[in-house]
C-alpha cells in the first residue's frame, strides 16, 4: 500500500490543527468522532464500527473513554488548503483529570460538544475550565440537533453565557446524520491556531498517553513541541533520565502507520522498547540522547492514589492468579499500586491504590472480566495524615493502620466539588452535601432553570455512595465533578466491628465522630441478619477503641434437625448434609463464630454501593 | 424431586457385591400407594389425585390396576434377589393414602409378598391410614389378611389446624377409628402428629398431644411442619400470606411434645418417634436408620440393598409402562462407597436413642464428640460407654452434631 500524502513525514506546521472534543458521556463524542473519520475518508463506511476510537471492551460497553486515543485526519478545507487534523480523544472522567490535562496540553483547540436536548453537565464544565486554563480555543457545538427533544436555542444561550460568546456562534451538528460535520471541520481549520515550535531545537515531545501492548511493549502517544523525533536517535525520558532505543515512530489514521519521524506540531506514536508504562509515563517529555533538551515540558507529576481498597479473591486459591493479573494490569496502568494484605475475614488479598472510585471499579472489572477472577473489595478508604501527640506523623490508607496511641490531629483530603442540577433539586442536594460535611462555596445560575453549586467536601464522604444518593435525590438529573483541594482537620475515629469480642478487620472503618454511631448501628444490624445463628449466643458490637457504641445479639440456634425421613429417601438426606458441609468449608471462623463468606460480601457490597461519579 | 444418580440398568440387575450382603440382615418391603382423594397443602410426597391423573383414578394408571402392576414389580424383585434372601421381617404400606385401596387389594399385595419372599414369624405389617378413609369392615379385613400395625394420620385435634393442613377428618373421628382398629384386633396403633401449622398456638398443640395420649396409642410420630419446595404451602409463604414456622417456636413445641408424651409413658427412641415399650417401636423405620435392606415397591419408592440405593420413576403411568414392557421401574441409583456408607451410618444412627458406636468415627470425629458433650449436645454418660447419644438439645440440633462428627 503506497502512503497517502497526509501520512508522509515532515508536515508543515501551519497546515496542522490539533484539537480535542470535550463532552459529557452520552453527548455523542464518539459518534461525532466516528463521523469525522468517515467524512475525511480515513475509515470507509463499510469498515465503520460504532465508536471506532474506544478500544477497550469496557469503554465500548460503558460508552466512556478511559485511555486517550488520537487520529490523524486529512481535510481539504473550504479555503482549498490540504490540512492535517489531529483529533485527540480525551479520557472522560474525573478520576483521570491528570490524563485529561495532558491531552488538553497536546492541543490548541477544543470542541465543546453539548447535547442539544440536555445541556452542559458538570464533568464537561470542569474539563472546559481546564481547557480555558490551558489557553485552548473553544469551538462550541450543539450535537443531536436531529432529536425531537432538542432545544438548540435554549442551550446555545446557556453555552454562550458560560464561555462568553454569541449564541449564533454555537455550531449545530448531528453526529448521527452527519449534518454540520464538514462545517465544523472548516471552523476548526479557521479558528484553532496552528502549532508553533522550534523546528531546529532539541526534540521535545509530551507523552499524553502510554499503553502496553503484548507484542510491541509500551506504545506512547505523543505531541511534538520542538524539533524532530526519529527512529535514528535513541529516545530519552526526561523524568527518569533513562534512554531507550526508538523502535518505531509513526502516525495513526486510524491504524498505526510508521513514518520514521515526527516533527513540530505533529501527533503520533513512539515505541521506545520498554515493557512497563511506568518507564514512559503520561506527562513525561521525550527527547533524544544524541541532542537532549535542557528543560522538560511543564506539567509532569507522578500519579498519586487517592482511594485505597482491599481486593480479595472469593476463592482463596485464586490469590496467585490475582497477583499475576495485577502485575499485568500495572504494565498498562501507571497509577495502580498494590501490596499484599491479609485479612482474618477475607484471607489473602491486596491493598490497592486508585486514582478514584471509577478507577477502582474499572480495575476490578478488568480483573474479573479479563482474568476470570471473582473478587470482593473492602470499603474504599482515602489517605489520612495523622499527627500524634508526640509529634510523629503517619499516613493511614487502611483502617488497620489507624494508630492506637494518643492522636493530636487528623487531616483528611478535601475536594472542590462542582454540581450541576435543575433548580428544583437545590434543596435536596444542599441537604445531601451538608449531611456529608460539605461547605457551600458558591451558587451560580447557568440559566433560569439550571444551577451550579460549588462545595468543599471531604473526599472520604464522596467515596461512600455519594453519587448514588445524588442521582436518586435528583432523579438522575444532577451531575458531579470534583478536584483535589488540599486537606482539613477533622474529628475522625476508627469504628471496629466485633463478633464475640473479636474484631472483624474487613469491617473497620474510619468515619467522622458524629457518624460513628450510625455506622455502628447499620453494620451490627446488617450482620445480625447475615450471620447464621450459632450454637451459642453471638454478640455483635461496634466500638471506638474500648468503648462499645452499638450492640446486637444473634440468638443461639435451637433447632436445625429435619424431622422427616421422606419414605426412605436417605440419599436426599445425605446430599443435604453434603451441601451443608460444602457450605461450612466456605465459612471463615472469627473467634469461634462461623461466618459464611456471602455474609462478608453482602455486608461489604451493600455498604459501598457503586459510587461512580461521572457515570 | 428425586436426587441425581447414575442410570439404573433396564433389567434392574444389582451388583453381585450388594447381593452378597442380603442374607445377613433383616429384609423389609415398602409399598408406595401414590393416590390421595385431595392433595394437602404442605405435602410434597409422590402422590396423585384423580384430577392429576386426567379425571379418574379408575384409569389404566389409577387405583384399580395399581395392585396388578405392583405385583409385577414384586415378581421382578424376586427374580433379581438371591435365593437366600431372608423372609420379610417388616412390610410397610405408605403413601399417598393406602386405605383408598380396597382391603382386598392391600391383602393381595401382602399375599404376593408372602408368596414370593415369605414372612418372618414375627413379621410387622403396617399400613398408613387416613382417619376419613377407613371403615370397620376394612380394618377387620386388613387384620385378617395379616396386617399387624396401623398408623393413623391424626395430625391435630384442633379443627382450625386440621383445616390449615387441608385435612378433611373431624377431631372426633380419630378416637372412633382407633376404637374400630382395636376391635379389629390391632395391637399396635400409631398416631402421626404435625406441629407448627399456620395458626396453631402452643395451647392447640398441647391439646392435640393430650388428645392423642388419651387415646392410648402404642406409638406416636410427631413431625415439625416443613415448608417444602413446590407445595401450595411454600407458594403461600413466598407470597407472604403465611409465615414460615419459626425454628425457635418449633423447638418449644418439640420439647412440649417430649414432655407430655414422656409423662404418658411414651419414650423417645428416634428424634421424631416415641413408643410405649421397645417392642412398640416401628421396626420398619428402624430398618432405614440401621441401614438394613428393603425393597420399595411402587412409583417413586426408594430402595436399599447392600449399599445400592435406587428410586423408581415417579409417575404412575410411567411406572406402569415400564413394568408393562418388562423393564425395571428404577429411574436411577447410586452405589455407595465404603466412606459414604460410613457417613450414612453416622448420620442415621445418631438419630436413635440407642445411639451411635464411636467406632464409626474417625479421629477428628471422636475429638469432636468430646466437644459436643461439653456443649451439651451429646450425653456424657453414653460417651463413657462408647456411644454417641443425643441430649434433648442435641436432638434438636442433630444437623450440627452430624456435621461435627463428620468433619472431613
Amino acid at each position: 500500500m503506497s502512503a497517502a500524502p497526509h501520512l508522509a513525514p515532515g508536515a508543515d506546521p501551519s497546515m496542522i490543527r490539533n484539537f480535542c472534543i470535550i463532552a459529557h458521556i452520552d453527548h455523542g463524542k464518539s459518534t461525532l468522532a466516528d463521523r469525522m473519520l468517515g467524512v475525511t475518508g480515513v475509515v470507509e463506511a463499510r469498515n465503520m464500527r460504532a465508536q471506532y476510537l474506544d478500544k477497550m471492551d469496557i469503554e465500548r460497553e460503558r460508552g466512556i473513554t478511559i485511555k486517550a486515543q488520537s487520529v490523524r485526519l486529512p481535510w481539504q478545507a473550504d479555503d482549498g488548503g490540504d490540512y492535517i487534523l489531529h483529533l485527540i480523544d480525551t479520557p472522560g472522567h474525573v478520576d483521570f483529570s491528570y490524563e485529561v490535562s495532558r491531552s488538553l496540553a497536546a492541543c490548541e483547540g477544543a470542541v465543546l460538544l453539548v447535547d442539544a436536548a440536555q445541556g452542559i453537565e458538570a464533568q464537561t464544565l470542569a474539563n472546559l475550565y481546564l481547557a480555558i486554563e490551558n489557553d485552548l480555543t473553544i469551538i462550541p457545538v450543539l450535537n443531536k440537533i436531529d432529536l425531537p427533544a432538542a432545544q438548540p436555542e435554549k442551550y446555545a444561550e446557556e453555552i454562550a453565557s458560560i464561555i462568553g460568546c454569541d449564541p449564533d456562534d454555537v455550531l449545530r451538528v448531528s453526529g448521527k446524520t452527519g449534518q454540520g460535520v464538514p462545517e465544523l471541520l472548516n471552523e476548526i481549520v479557521r479558528k484553532v491556531p496552528a502549532p508553533v515550535g522550534d523546528p531546529d531545537g532539541p526534540a521535545r515531545a509530551m507523552i499524553f498517553d502510554s499503553v502496553y501492548d503484548i507484542y510491541r511493549g509500551v506504545i506512547t502517544y505523543v505531541r511534538v513541541i520542538d524539533g524532530t523525533l526519529t527512529t535514528r536517535d535513541r529516545c530519552l525520558m526526561m523524568s527518569t533520565g533513562a534512554s531507550h532505543e526508538t523502535l518505531e515512530v509513526g502516525v495513526i489514521s486510524p491504524d498505526p502507520h510508521p513514518t520514521g519521524s515526527l516533527s513540530v506540531g505533529e501527533v503520533g506514536y513512539v515505541i521506545p522498547g520498554v515493557k512497563d508504562v511506568r518507564q514512559a509515563r503520561v506527562g513525561d517529555t521525550i527527547t533524544t540522547s544524541r541532542r537532549p533538551a535542557v528543560e522538560a515540558l511543564g506539567g509532569y507529576r507522578d500519579p498519586l492514589p487517592m482511594v485505597y481498597s482491599g481486593l480479595y479473591p472469593i476463592d482463596g486459591s485464586e490469590y496467585p492468579a490475582l497477583r499475576e493479573a495485577l502485575d499485568k494490569l500495572q504494565l498498562n496502568d501507571a497509577a495502580l499500586t498494590y501490596e499484599p494484605e491479609t485479612s482474618a475475614a477475607l484471607g489473602f488479598g491486596f491493598r490497592c491504590g486508585f486514582l478514584g472510585l471509577l478507577h477502582l471499579e474499572i480495575v476490578r472489572e478488568r480483573l474479573e472480566r479479563e482474568f476470570n477472577l471473582t473478587l470482593i473489595s473492602t470499603a474504599p478508604n482515602v489517605v489520612y495524615r495523622v499527627v500524634m501527640e508526640d509529634g510523629s506523623e503517619l499516613t493511614v490508607t487502611n483502617p488497620s493502620d489507624w494508630p492506637g496511641g494518643k492522636i493530636a490531629e487528623v487531616h483528611e483530603p478535601m475536594v472542590e466539588a462542582m454540581l450541576l442540577l435543575p433548580t428544583e433539586f437545590v434543596g435536596a442536594v444542599m441537604e445531601l452535601c451538608q449531611g456529608r460535611r460539605g461547605v457551600l462555596g458558591g451558587m451560580d445560575y447557568l440559566s433560569s432553570d439550571r444551577v451550579e453549586l460549588k462545595y468543599a467536601l471531604p473526599l472520604g464522604e464522596i467515596i461512600f455512595d455519594f453519587f448514588d444518593s445524588l442521582k436518586s435525590r435528583t432523579r438522575g438529573y444532577a451531575s458531579l465533578d470534583y478536584e483535589p483541594a488540599g486537606e482539613q482537620l477533622a474529628d475522625l475515629v476508627k469504628v471496629d466491628i466485633l463478633l464475640q469480642g473479636e474484631t472483624v478487620d474487613a469491617f473497620s472503618a474510619i468515619v467522622h465522630r458524629e457518624k460513628a454511631y450510625s455506622y455502628g448501628v447499620s453494620m451490627t444490624t446488617k450482620l445480625r441478619e447475615l450471620i447464621p445463628r450459632q450454637q451459642f449466643e453471638v454478640p455483635i458490637q461496634a466500638a471506638i477503641g474500648a468503648r462499645i457504641i452499638a450492640r446486637e445479639n444473634i440468638r443461639a440456634i435451637r433447632k436445625d434437625v429435619l424431622a422427616k425421613c421422606y419414605g426412605g429417601d436417605i440419599t436426599r438426606k445425605r446430599k443435604l448434609l453434603e451441601k451443608q458441609k460444602e457450605g461450612k468449608k466456605r465459612m471463615k471462623t472469627i473467634g469461634r463464630v462461623e461466618v459464611p463468606q456471602e455474609a462478608f460480601i453482602a455486608a461489604l457490597s451493600t455498604d459501598t454501593g457503586k459510587a461512580t461519579p461521572g457515570k | 424431586m428425586p436426587p441425581d444418580g447414575a442410570p439404573a440398568p433396564d433389567d434392574g440387575a444389582l451388583p453381585v457385591a450388594s447381593l452378597t450382603e442380603v442374607a445377613g440382615r433383616p429384609f423389609g418391603a415398602y409399598v408406595h400407594v401414590p393416590y390421595c382423594a385431595a392433595r394437602c397443602g404442605y405435602c410434597d410426597f409422590n402422590t396423585y389425585t384423580a384430577a392429576d391423573l386426567g379425571g379418574a383414578l379408575i384409569s389404566s394408571v389409577g387405583l384399580t390396576t395399581f395392585v396388578d402392576i405392583a405385583v409385577q414389580e414384586i415378581r421382578l424383585a424376586r427374580g433379581l434377589l438371591p435365593t437366600d434372601t431372608p423372609a420379610l421381617s417388616t412390610v410397610f404400606v405408605g403413601g399417598g393414602t393406602p386405605t383408598l385401596l380396597p382391603a382386598n387389594d392391600l391383602a393381595r399385595v401382602l399375599r404376593t409378598l408372602a408368596a414370593e419372599f415369605g414372612l418372618a414369624p414375627d413379621v410387622e405389617v403396617t399400613t398408613e391410614a387416613n382417619p376419613e378413609s377407613v371403615d370397620p369392615a376394612q380394618l377387620e379385613q386388613l387384620r385378617a389378611a395379616g396386617f399387624t400395625r396401623i398408623s393413623f394420620g391424626m395430625q391435630s385435634d384442633r379443627p382450625h389446624v386440621l383445616a390449615a393442613l387441608d385435612r378433611r377428618h373431624t377431631p372426633g373421628r380419630v378416637s372412633e377409628v382407633m376404637r374400630w382398629a382395636r376391635k379389629a384386633g390391632f395391637d399396635q396403633v400409631s398416631l402421626d402428629l404435625i406441629y407448627g401449622a399456620p395458626g396453631e398456638s402452643e395451647a392447640d398443640w398441647e391439646a392435640s398431644l393430650r388428645a392423642a395420649v388419651a387415646l392410648g396409642p402404642d406409638h406416636v410420630s410427631a413431625y415439625a411442619l416443613t415448608v417444602e419446595e413446590g407445595t401450595k404451602l411454600s407458594r403461600r409463604v413466598r407470597r407472604g400470606e403465611l409465615l414460615e414456622p419459626d425454628d425457635d417456636l418449633l423447638a418449644d413445641r418439640y420439647l412440649l411434645a417430649d414432655d407430655l408424651l414422656g409423662a404418658a409413658g411414651l419414650t423417645n427412641y428416634e428424634i421424631s418417634n416415641w413408643a410405649r415399650e421397645p417392642a412398640a417401636r416401628c421396626r420398619h423405620n428402624l430398618g432405614y436408620w440401621h441401614g438394613d435392606n428393603w425393597w420399595g415397591f411402587g412409583p417413586g419408592a426408594h430402595s436399599h440393598v447392600g449399599g445400592v440405593r435406587w428410586w423408581n420413576v415417579r409417575h404412575p403411568a410411567e411406572y406402569a409402562a415400564r413394568l408393562g414392557a418388562d423393564r425395571s421401574p428404577a429411574l436411577a441409583r447410586e452405589e455407595l462407597d465404603e466412606d459414604t456408607r460410613r457417613v450414612e451410618r453416622v448420620m442415621l444412627r445418631v438419630r436413635l436413642a440407642d445411639g451411635l458406636d464411636v467406632g464409626e468415627l474417625d479421629d477428628a470425629g471422636r475429638a469432636a464428640s468430646g466437644e459436643l458433650v461439653d456443649s451439651g449436645l451429646v450425653e456424657a454418660g453414653g460417651l463413657e460407654h462408647g456411644r454417641i447419644r443425643l441430649t434433648r438439645r442435641g436432638r434438636l440440633l442433630t444437623d450440627t452434631v452430624v456435621r461435627a462428627l463428620l468433619p472431613t
